[in-house]
């Protein structure tokens, strides 16, 4: 997978995108790319959050729907949105989220830690708070996403 | 060194040597004077050898030796080849093949569990009266094989033995060039020429460790020559790499000073291998070492292919870019004419592409087979019968997961065959039978799929008894069974909980048995029929289609959602009226031709959205099966057939309820393929 020589710094990287006015991130070392949203093809008696399967480049990548999976609600699909495309444990899943458009750094010193966080279920996907200039970013926690036991 | 990318290859070819073993040794019990066939063997133990040596995989590397050691003796005549010796030779096969399939599955060969069996082998080489022998006629015969571990009082023993007959005996310490890049393979080298001029019989650190590279830069060997002294200085001169050798002559009177010089030397080298003395303590010192190769890293499946069908793959797919080419300029054009040619042969292309890759993955069902003979060794002197095997059509392609996947079935199948079918001898022999049972196993393409057949001699299927049994078990009624025809009761053994055998053994009949069979052929995608001829024997027959990952099936139209069914789960296809389903007990049915044929409808099945139920017009229904049961699918619409390419949904929906798999439309969208077993 990605192993570039400044490991450091690749840690510190985030893409970010959006769901519902929210800013999120994730690590850029689970990213593979970031696709435009094409026909997405529901699959039945799948957990409520799966949005569907898309045709990535001949492979058949299944597609988790965030708002579903953060319990908001749903909204039309526009050019706007995007599909991050990420690698996890050998698996390949993408994430629809609004839009999606920086990549930044982070150190670790500006990210808090949940704990000190009104402990709910909701929140257990979320590894941190990372604070760039006035905006806060919530980092997630990407295997816990794909946990099929917290649906 | 990381050894794990080389760990498929090896997977593979150990595989392949222990089947080639198995089998060589299979013909050398029928034809125990065949010197070549023990040739064969030893050859390829030595690679094995060689080949676990490398990978460090220390517990295949003793046993091979200590085989070695065994398959020499047999080869130059100190031992007899007799059932006992191949009886052990079998049992090192077989523990070979645990440490295999246990290094596949976790990286790693595990304990050391073979401690038994190289005492067992050692034990056939220790007769006494046989060891002083086997020296001299290692010597004489020049063979390329090291006696290395042995004790050292053999060792002196032996060079006693060498100078009474004229020979030099001799301790060589060569140090290696501190520059010297492939410490193990320069050593190798050095043993090898050695080997072609001498005998050695003994070496500190061990050979395997040399091959391991576990030593410095020195090794010692002691070698028993018809050559002198200049003469093997001059051998070793040859070789490149070498700082220094320092020969020293043995006569058997400064044995024991030599032999203390030896252990001086183990103690320095390494502690813990002091005991190169007796062969179990270094297999449980190596053992250790072995625990640190430990690594995760689980195999994947790997096909060989024919170089020429790579070659054919590179020419279509250089056409196929001539062909991308011209369509872009007659998209310029855009004329018609031109345009339909380059699509014409564009669909050609394809095609043959298609089939080309289908070929790289094909492999000869030989692979599956080869295990057979043996087993059907072992089986019928388990049970007392005298069995012939006949395999036919070994070199029939198919499809590499088909290879993997159709072991068990067949195992099971011809178990059942000797077990079951073949009579015992004497009840052959009052019935007027060859008093050898025989059984076939015929391969052979037949269209677009492949047949494997399973063929007996013995008693052939009780129908009344299977179908006293099957109205016992409850899998039909008695009615039923009046008006079941003869074939068609047979065909009742592969329902589940079903097994004729009166008393139960071992190999078979535990009421698990050919439903099983049955399943794991369906999910294939193939089929399994039986047919036999009381006192004559029976058949079964095996379908398979050539490969599983390009399919045909039929598109059909739910709401607004495409979805496919495989062809080969569909009967027929018709079209009823809506308002002629009947709710009996609240499942939907239809007469059809005056059976009563079940409806499901997609729509519900598969929560389709915005699907609205139009009550009087005539309706398609897609008619699939499952062994003998059928139902009718409701669909919207058929798009026709097609053929498509199965796609896994990936490890996250993999275990989707009803969806068997995803493909690729024209359009680029993805359809999910129906699994319409799950639904009978």
């Amino acid at each position: 997978m990605i192993n570039l020589s400044n490991n450091n710094d690749i840690n510190k990287q985030y893409v970010i995108f959006s769901v519902e006015n929210e800013y999120y991130g994730v690590n850029i070392h689970y990213v593979e790319t970031i696709e435009k949203v094409s026909t997405i093809t529901r699959v039945p008696r799948a957990p409520y959050y799966v949005k569907g399967v898309i045709n990535l480049r001949g492979e058949v990548v299944s597609v988790i729907d965030l708002r579903k999976r953060f319990n908001l609600p749903s909204t039309e699909i526009t050019d706007e949105n995007r599909i991050i495309i990420l690698s996890v444990e050998e698996m390949v899943i993408g994430i629809l989220v609004d839009n999606s458009s920086e990549v930044l750094s982070i150190d670790k010193d500006l990210i808090d830690s949940t704990s000190n966080l009104a402990n709910s279920s909701e929140d257990d996907y979320i590894s941190g708070i990372g604070k760039v200039d006035d905006r806060m970013i919530i980092l997630l926690d990407v295997s816990k996403i794909f946990d099929l036991k917290a649906s | 060194m990381d050894m794990n990318q080389y760990l498929d290859i090896f997977m593979e070819e150990s595989k392949e040597h222990l089947q080639g073993m198995n089998a060589i040794l299979l013909k050398l019990e029928n034809a125990p004077k065949d010197l070549a066939l023990l040739n064969e063997i030893f050859r390829v133990a030595h690679t094995l050898k060689g080949m676990s040596g490398t990978m460090g995989f220390n517990n295949i590397l003793h046993l091979t030796h200590e085989m070695e050691n065994v398959l020499d003796d047999l080869r130059n005549g100190k031992m007899e080849i007799n059932t006992n010796v191949i009886d052990i030779l079998f049992e090192c096969f077989d523990q070979l093949d645990n440490y295999v399939s246990k290094i596949e599955t976790s990286s790693s060969e595990g304990e050391m569990i073979s401690g038994e069996l190289i005492n067992k082998l050692n034990k056939l080489i220790s007769s006494p009266e046989k060891s002083n022998m086997s020296v001299e006629d290692n010597k004489t015969e020049h063979n390329p094989e090291k006696n290395t571990v042995e004790v050292s009082e053999y060792v002196g023993k032996v060079i006693k033995i060498a100078n009474e007959k004229g020979l030099n005996a001799f301790s060589l310490t060569i140090t290696l060039d501190s520059k010297c890049m492939l410490k193990s393979a320069r050593a190798y080298i050095i043993i090898s020429s050695l080997e072609k001029v001498s005998e050695i019989i003994n070496s500190n650190p061990s050979i395997e460790e040399i091959e391991d590279e576990k030593f410095d830069l020195t090794f010692q060997l002691i070698v028993v020559t018809e050559l002198d002294h200049k003469e093997i200085e001059k051998e070793l001169n040859s070789i490149s790499d070498i700082e220094s050798v320092e020969i020293v002559n043995l006569e058997s009177d400064t044995i024991s000073v030599d032999e203390n010089s030896i252990d001086l030397a183990e103690d320095e080298v390494a502690a813990t291998q002091e005991a190169t003395v007796l062969n179990f303590n270094v297999a449980n010192a190596t053992n250790e070492d072995n625990s640190n190769n430990n690594k995760k890293a689980k195999s994947t499946k790997t096909v060989r292919v024919d170089i020429d069908r790579l070659d054919n793959l590179m020419n279509l797919v250089s056409e196929l870019i001539i062909i991308k080419t011209r369509l872009e300029e007659t998209d310029k054009t855009e004329d018609k004419q031109s345009m339909n040619e380059a699509t014409e042969q564009l669909e050609r292309i394809t095609t043959s592409l298609h089939d080309a890759v289908m070929k790289v993955r094909m492999v000869p069902i030989e692979r599956t087979f080869n295990r057979f003979p043996r087993m059907v060794r072992d089986l019928s002197r388990d049970l007392g019968k005298e069995i012939s095997l006949i395999m036919l059509g070994a070199e029939t392609e198919v499809d590499r997961t088909v290879i993997d996947e159709i072991g068990d079935p067949l195992i099971h199948l011809i178990r059942n065959s000797i077990d079951h079918g073949i009579e015992e001898t004497s009840e052959r022999i009052s019935l007027n039978k060859d008093k050898v049972g025989k059984v076939k196993l015929n391969a052979y393409p037949d269209g677009n799929s492949v047949v494997i057949e399973v063929e007996d001699d013995g008693k052939g299927i009780d129908i009344e008894k299977v179908k006293l049994k099957a109205i016992n078990k409850n899998i039909i009624t008695m009615q039923q069974s009046q008006a079941m025809e003869d074939n068609h009761i047979v065909q009742l053994i592969f329902a589940p909980g079903f097994s004729t055998a009166d008393k139960i053994s071992d190999i078979s009949g535990r009421g698990v048995g050919l439903d099983v069979v049955k399943t794991k052929i369906e999910s294939l995608g193939g089929t399994v029929e039986v047919d036999s001829v009381r006192n004559k024997g029976s058949k079964f027959i095996i379908r398979l289609p050539l490969t599983l990952a390009i399919i045909q099936a039929l598109l059909i139209y739910v709401g607004e959602e495409k979805y496919a069914i495989p062809l080969n789960n569909i009967k027929e296809i018709t079209t009823i009226t809506t308002d002629s389903i009947r709710k009996i007990q609240g499942n939907e049915v239809v007469l059809f031709r005056n059976t009563t044929l079940p409806i499901l409808r997609l729509s519900k099945l598969l929560d389709v959205p915005n699907t609205e139920e139009n009550l009087c017009s005539e309706s398609p229904v897609v008619i699939v099966k499952k062994g003998d049961k059928t139902a009718g699918i409701l669909v919207d619409g058929l798009i026709g057939q097609q053929e498509i390419v199965i796609k896994s949904l990936g490890k996250f929906l993999n275990n989707t309820a009803g969806i068997a798999g995803a493909t690729i439309l024209g359009n680029g969208s993805v359809a999910l393929i129906v699994d319409t077993n799950s639904f009978l």
